[in-house]
Parts: C-alpha cells; sequence; structure tokens
C-alpha cells in the first residue's frame, strides 16, 4: 500500500471538463514530476465539487483548501509553492478577495450551510474506482440487506425513513416499492429515471458522474426489496462522461461479483443494463421511459394501471430518480431515525439544487428540507451579481412555477412550494432578477413544452401551442385583456384533460406568473409597455435633445444606421429602423439615450 | 464477492488509503522545508514519516510541509501539532529520528523530549 501525503483532486464533471480540467491533469503530472515529488503526491479525477461558477476546481488534501478558475499557467505555482514549500496560494481560492479568506473549502459560505448526503461522494472519490467507493462504506448498505434482512424490513425502513421521490412528484418511495413487492409476478423490473431534461438542471448528471456506483447498490437494494433481478437505467445520450462512468462501475461492480449471479453468496442475482434516450423531454415522464425502453416511440400512456402493477414489458415495475437511490444505501447503513432528523416534518432529508441564472455562485448545492430561499440565494448562492434586485426564483422548470420577493423566507419542501404555486420539480433553481420579464420566462418555458410534447393527446399538443400563441401576441404588443382570460381558462383544461405529467404542468409558469406578477401582464396589454424592458416588440429608444452633446458615438455603434444628426448638435433616432439592440444607451457617455 | 468479510476487507485496505482526505486526523505533522530545511536534509526526514506511517497502516496523521520558522542552525525541523493546537518542536531530525517520533509520539502518545527544541538549545 502506497501512503501518499497529499492527494491533488481534480473535477472531472462536465461543468470543469468543459473549462479545461483534463487538461490540467497532465499538467499537474509534468509538474510533480518536475519538482521530483511524484512518489509523495496522488492525483484523482473526482466528480463535481458543485461550485460549477468558479471552475475549473482543484481540491488538495490534507488542508482541504480549493483552488477556484485554475488555469496551466497557476499549476507550476501550486506545487513549488503549495506543494513544495506547504503555502497555500491564496490568490486561486475560492472568495480570494475577501479580507479574511479561508482555506479549507468547507469553512466557506458555500459550503457551510450545505448538508451533503446525495452528493457525499461528489468531489471526494474517483468515480471510477470501485475500492474508493468501498472506503466510503461503499455496497455495505448491499451486503447488510442481503445478509440480514428481509425485503419486508427493508421497505419498512425506507417508508420510516419517510424519503420522497426527488425527482419531482415526492411520492414516498417506500410506498412505490411496496405496491411492487405486493404484485405477484414471474418476472419484475428495477428502472433508475437518468433521463434529466429540465432546462438549467443537472443535479443527477453530477451525482452519475461522481458517485456511479451509489445508484448501482441503491437500485440493487431495491431489486431484493421488490422481488427483481434486472434493473435498467435510462440515462440520456447527452451525457457521455455519465454514460462512459456508470459503464465502468458496471464492469467493475460484475467483476467484483457486487451485480451478477448470488451476490454476497446469497441467492440473490441482479443484473443492470444501460438505455441511452434520444433526448426526448417526456421520456422523462415514468410511462413514456417504460415504453422507449420496449423499443418504441417514447409516448406515455394512461395511469393506472401504474408501473408496480404494470410498468415495463406489463411486468410490475418500480421507477425512481437518480437523486433518490442516492439517499437509499445511506438510510440502510445509518437507518432511518438518522434520516428522520434531517429536513422537516413531511420532506425528510436532503435536497440537491442546480443553482442558476442571476447569482454569483452558479452550481450545485445540497441543503436540508425547511432551508429558506433566502439562505440559499443570499448565504449560498452569494446574492445577485451587479448590485441588482432578486426579483424571483423558478423552481420545477417547464412543470414549477416562481417563487416571488415577498416569499423569499419560504422554506424549500414539498408542500410549501405547492402551497405557493410552484414545486420541488427535479432541482432546478433559476434566480430572477429586476431585468428580467416574467412574462417572457412563461412564454421561454411555454416555447420549451411545445417542442417537447409528444403530440399523443391534444390539450397538450393543441393547447400548449395555442397558449404560447397568445403569449406571444402579448409580447408583441398586441394583447387584450380577454387573453388573460384566455390563459385561464385554456390552463385549466389542460391540467385536466392532459394525458401526463408534461400537459398536466405545462400551464403551471403561466398561473404563477399570473397569480404573483399580474400587473406586469396588464402593463404587457393594456399599457403596451414591459416593465422590465426586454419585450423588444414594446421598447422605444429615444434621445433627449437637453441632454445631446451632439459627440455621434451612438450613430458611430448603431448596427443598424438608424441615428442621424449633426456634430453638436442633438443627435436623432428612426424608430422604423431601429432594432432595439441598446447599444447606443449602452455607449452614451451622457445618459441622453432613453430606453421607455 | 462472496462474503460482507471479503468487503470490509477492501474497504479497511483503501480506507487507509484516501483517509487523508477526511478531516478528522489526530496530528499534523509539518515538515520545515525552506531552502534551510531541504539542505539540512528536511526532504528525506519527510519521506521517512510518510513511510513509517504507511508501514504502520497509521491514518491519524497528516503530513504537510511549510516554510522557514527563522531558527535555520536547528533544521531539519519538524512540529507535531494535535487536534487541539498543541505543538511539539522537533529540531535536527533525521529519518532514524522520524521513526521514533511515530512510533512513540504518533502511535502512544508520548513526546520523544530528547529531540524537542528545548532539549536540544539548552
Amino acid at each position: 500500500m502506497q501512503i501518499y501525503r497529499a492527494h491533488v483532486l481534480i473535477c472531472g464533471g462536465t461543468g470543469c471538463t468543459s473549462s479545461g480540467s483534463i487538461g490540467l491533469m497532465d499538467e499537474f503530472e509534468k509538474c510533480i514530476k518536475e519538482a521530483n515529488i511524484e512518489n509523495e503526491i496522488k492525483i484523482v479525477k473526482t466528480g463535481c465539487f458543485g461550485l460549477c461558477a468558479e471552475g475549473p476546481i482543484v481540491v488538495i488534501y490534507p488542508e482541504g483548501c480549493m483552488y477556484c478558475r485554475v488555469t496551466k499557467e497557476d499549476i507550476m505555482e501550486i506545487v513549488e509553492e503549495h506543494l513544495v514549500k506547504g503555502r497555500i496560494v491564496k490568490r486561486l481560492l475560492e472568495g480570494a478577495d475577501a479580507p479574511e479568506v479561508d482555506t479549507d473549502a468547507e469553512q466557506t459560505d458555500f459550503f457551510k450551510k450545505q448538508f451533503r448526503i446525495a452528493l457525499r461522494n461528489c468531489g471526494k472519490i474517483n468515480p471510477e474506482s470501485i475500492e474508493e467507493y468501498i472506503a466510503e462504506d461503499g455496497y455495505m448498505a448491499l451486503g447488510k440487506v442481503l445478509t440480514e434482512m428481509t425485503p419486508e424490513d427493508v421497505i419498512q425502513t425506507i417508508l420510516d425513513s419517510g424519503l420522497r421521490g426527488r425527482g419531482g412528484a415526492g411520492f414516498p418511495t417506500g410506498r412505490k416499492w411496496e405496491f411492487a413487492r405486493r404484485s405477484v409476478s414471474d418476472q419484475k423490473y428495477v428502472c433508475c429515471n437518468a433521463d434529466e431534461g429540465d432546462p438549467g438542471a443537472f443535479m443527477d448528471r453530477s451525482i452519475l458522474e461522481g458517485d456511479p456506483h451509489v445508484v448501482l447498490e441503491a437500485m440493487a437494494i431495491a431489486g431484493y426489496a421488490i422481488g427483481a433481478n434486472k434493473g435498467y437505467i435510462y440515462v440520456r445520450a447527452e451525457y457521455p462522461i455519465a454514460v462512459q462512468r456508470l459503464k465502468t462501475a458496471i464492469k467493475q461492480a460484475k467483476e467484483y461479483g457486487l451485480l451478477g449471479d448470488n451476490i454476497f453468496g446469497t441467492d440473490f442475482s441482479f443484473d443492470i443494463e444501460l438505455v441511452l434516450g434520444a433526448g426526448a423531454f417526456v421520456c422523462g415522464e415514468e410511462t413514456a421511459l417504460m415504453t422507449s425502453i420496449e423499443g418504441m416511440r417514447g409516448e406515455p400512456r394512461p395511469r393506472p394501471p401504474f408501473p408496480a402493477v404494470k410498468g415495463l414489458w406489463q411486468k410490475p415495475t418500480i421507477l425512481n430518480n437518480v437523486e433518490t437511490y442516492a439517499n437509499i444505501p445511506v438510510i440502510i447503513n445509518k437507518g432511518p431515525e438518522w434520516f428522520k432528523q434531517i429536513g422537516t416534518e413531511k420532506s425528510r432529508g436532503t435536497k440537491v439544487f442546480a443553482v442558476g441564472g442571476k447569482i454569483k455562485n452558479t452550481g450545485l448545492v445540497e441543503i436540508p428540507m425547511g432551508t429558506t430561499l433566502r439562505e440559499v440565494v443570499y448565504e449560498i448562492g452569494g446574492g445577485i451579481p451587479g448590485g441588482k434586485k432578486f426579483k424571483a426564483a423558478q423552481t420545477g422548470g417547464p412543470s414549477g412555477g416562481c417563487i416571488p420577493a415577498s416569499l423569499i423566507d419560504t422554506p424549500i419542501d414539498y408542500d410549501s412550494l405547492i402551497k405557493i404555486g410552484s414545486m420541488m420539480g427535479s432541482g432546478g433553481l433559476i434566480v430572477m432578477d429586476e431585468d428580467t420579464c416574467m412574462v417572457d420566462i412563461a412564454k421561454f418555458f411555454l416555447e420549451f413544452t411545445v417542442e417537447e410534447s409528444c403530440g399523443k393527446c391534444p390539450p397538450c399538443r393543441i393547447g400548449t401551442k395555442r397558449m404560447y400563441d397568445i403569449l406571444e401576441k402579448i409580447t408583441n404588443g398586441n394583447g387584450e385583456l380577454s387573453d388573460i382570460d384566455d390563459l385561464y381558462e385554456l390552463a385549466e383544461g389542460i391540467q385536466s384533460s392532459a394525458l401526463c405529467g408534461l400537459g398536466q404542468t405545462a400551464p403551471n409558469p403561466i398561473l404563477s406568473t399570473l397569480q404573483y406578477f399580474k400587473d406586469e401582464y396588464i402593463a404587457h396589454v393594456v399599457e403596451k409597455r414591459c416593465p422590465a424592458g426586454v419585450c423588444k416588440s414594446l421598447l422605444r429608444y429615444r434621445i433627449i435633445a437637453d441632454k445631446c452633446r451632439g459627440c455621434s458615438l451612438c450613430a458611430r455603434h448603431c448596427p443598424a444606421n438608424c441615428i442621424s444628426g449633426e456634430i453638436k448638435k442633438p443627435y436623432v433616432i428612426d424608430e422604423s429602423k431601429c432594432i432595439k439592440c441598446g447599444v447606443c444607451m449602452e455607449k452614451c457617455k451622457f445618459d441622453a439615450v432613453v430606453r421607455e | 464477492m462472496k462474503s460482507l468479510e471479503e468487503l470490509k476487507a477492501i474497504r479497511e485496505k483503501t480506507k487507509a488509503e484516501i483517509s487523508l482526505r477526511d478531516d478528522k486526523h489526530d496530528y499534523r505533522i509539518v515538515v520545515g522545508m525552506a531552502t534551510c530545511g531541504i539542505a539540512a536534509g528536511a526532504r528525506p526526514v519527510m519521506h521517512a514519516f510518510v513511510e513509517e506511517l504507511s508501514k504502520r497502516k497509521l491514518t491519524n496523521a497528516a503530513v504537510t510541509m511549510t516554510g522557514c520558522m527563522g531558527m535555520c542552525r536547528l533544521e531539519p525541523i519538524v512540529e507535531v501539532i494535535d487536534q487541539e493546537g498543541n505543538k511539539v518542536t522537533y529540531v535536527k531530525m533525521t529519518p532514524e529520528k522520524a521513526v521514533r517520533v511515530v512510533t512513540d509520539h504518533i502511535v502512544n502518545g508520548k513526546i520523544v523530549t530528547e529531540y524537542t527544541v528545548g532539549a536540544v538549545t539548552d
């Protein structure tokens, strides 16, 4: 056994890979060799640390300090200063501009309030090493379940923990398993929904990339609990790193006999197969996902019968989300009592959010249920950049709704979010500032559902398109007050008659923006004005003659050549040709250009 | 995988290798590795610490480096710091002395008084 005095952990998640972390690995190896310390330092490629905005990220242990935005040029300095001389390179630390810099990443604001269960191994172990997963108690839960517990015990444990599905709807996981256990059949299946499709959500990807074995272990536990010997992971083909790590993990688990026949010498056998999705959002819906695994076009079918009775190939099937599975082994190892202490009474445990939009620390955070939105935005997220005001946060993606600034102290849990007209969703959290137009946001999500509607049922196929058309009409300045009534009527019809969750929840973004920002809709319709200054058809740029010095700067930068005038005399914008790009306003040094 | 014991054996083996990434270390062994330290032979001393910890499968101590403390004539200097922050400074270290510090101090919690700064300067 070789013990190293320091470990250099380089993030190999999608975020950091795209900002160049793989090249860093070679550079580290080279520099460490040059410094002649290659026998003392271990370099490890890990999964996501969560602070994607600051990537590529490098963490060095035993100090546990996190270097951000590391470039190839920085590496020699890190090696010479930190690894050779033991001096931390402070300028590269997270929050290096603050007066007091914490050298231990866990003490920074971003991590302090987090509580990591699902992400516990992400950024800590090498996801391509089954041994490192085992060292963190990996596969111990499977061993315990197979050798000490009956399937009923397992289901009872999950029921007692209060774990609810992390895919969005929040159905109690134990109940789902119980139904499937009770279904009598010669064959049952365990499926994993890794078809993460909400715009901006990437927590499942990070778990698969950072800790793929946890999903395999949990699926085997689920198989034992319901009496299934075969599992399918339905994963997006657009997640190449996740797919590759899952393949590696399945291969390693088979080599170790942790998947396959007679696991731990018992008569339990379990095998897992990967199925790649072809990028249809609707395939994240459970019945459509199963239809797609069967090799058919991914379309939902009516429920009941529920998958626990008739699922994949008409056999009893359970389908859980990646993050749900990531909680299972810990619950088995530490017990339901431990898990129940975290979170709120009706929402136990933690939730991972992919935080994006107008916020400083874009990235992945895991918080105990019941943490308020304020804590997420201002403490963990570091607030809104540019001194702008927080306007709203959107959760639940195209199925969810928004939380306005007035409700920023709402605790984040399943029921509180439903109560205010939003939903937990799979975990996308988009922060919006005062420059965001809420009608435009609703239109953005509707455009997404219109494109992703599979077309099987008319309410979704035609209804969402009609709603989108109305929003387009409003943002173009042609809206009438009756359009708002039509939106309500359509929303109600679609919610009650669409075949699957995609359609039923599609009106949510409109309903929740109408609920909290109706005045913005009215402004668009009645005053033909976009308060946030986003909807181009409703904008007007004008030069105030008194303030204009006639410097011609705006005219020279105008891409449409629609500003004219004489030097030292006020300039004029020809509104018929103006494309409303706003360059004139940006360039003017005398604040003479106004947007109305 | 035929038994839980087999799994536990793999866990214990790998745990030692990655325990460095846990925050909880009973001791931090800080080796002075400035020019003066290196010239006086700090590098083999540090290697001796890493190897001895590895040989004994000890995971409760982390070896790190630091710069010059100003007592260059007493280099190689090694500080052993416990969780409460109590610091013991060993001076004029050699690889042989490092082995003894591991066995006495890290394993048994007994300070090797004759190697400490007080004993040597007096």
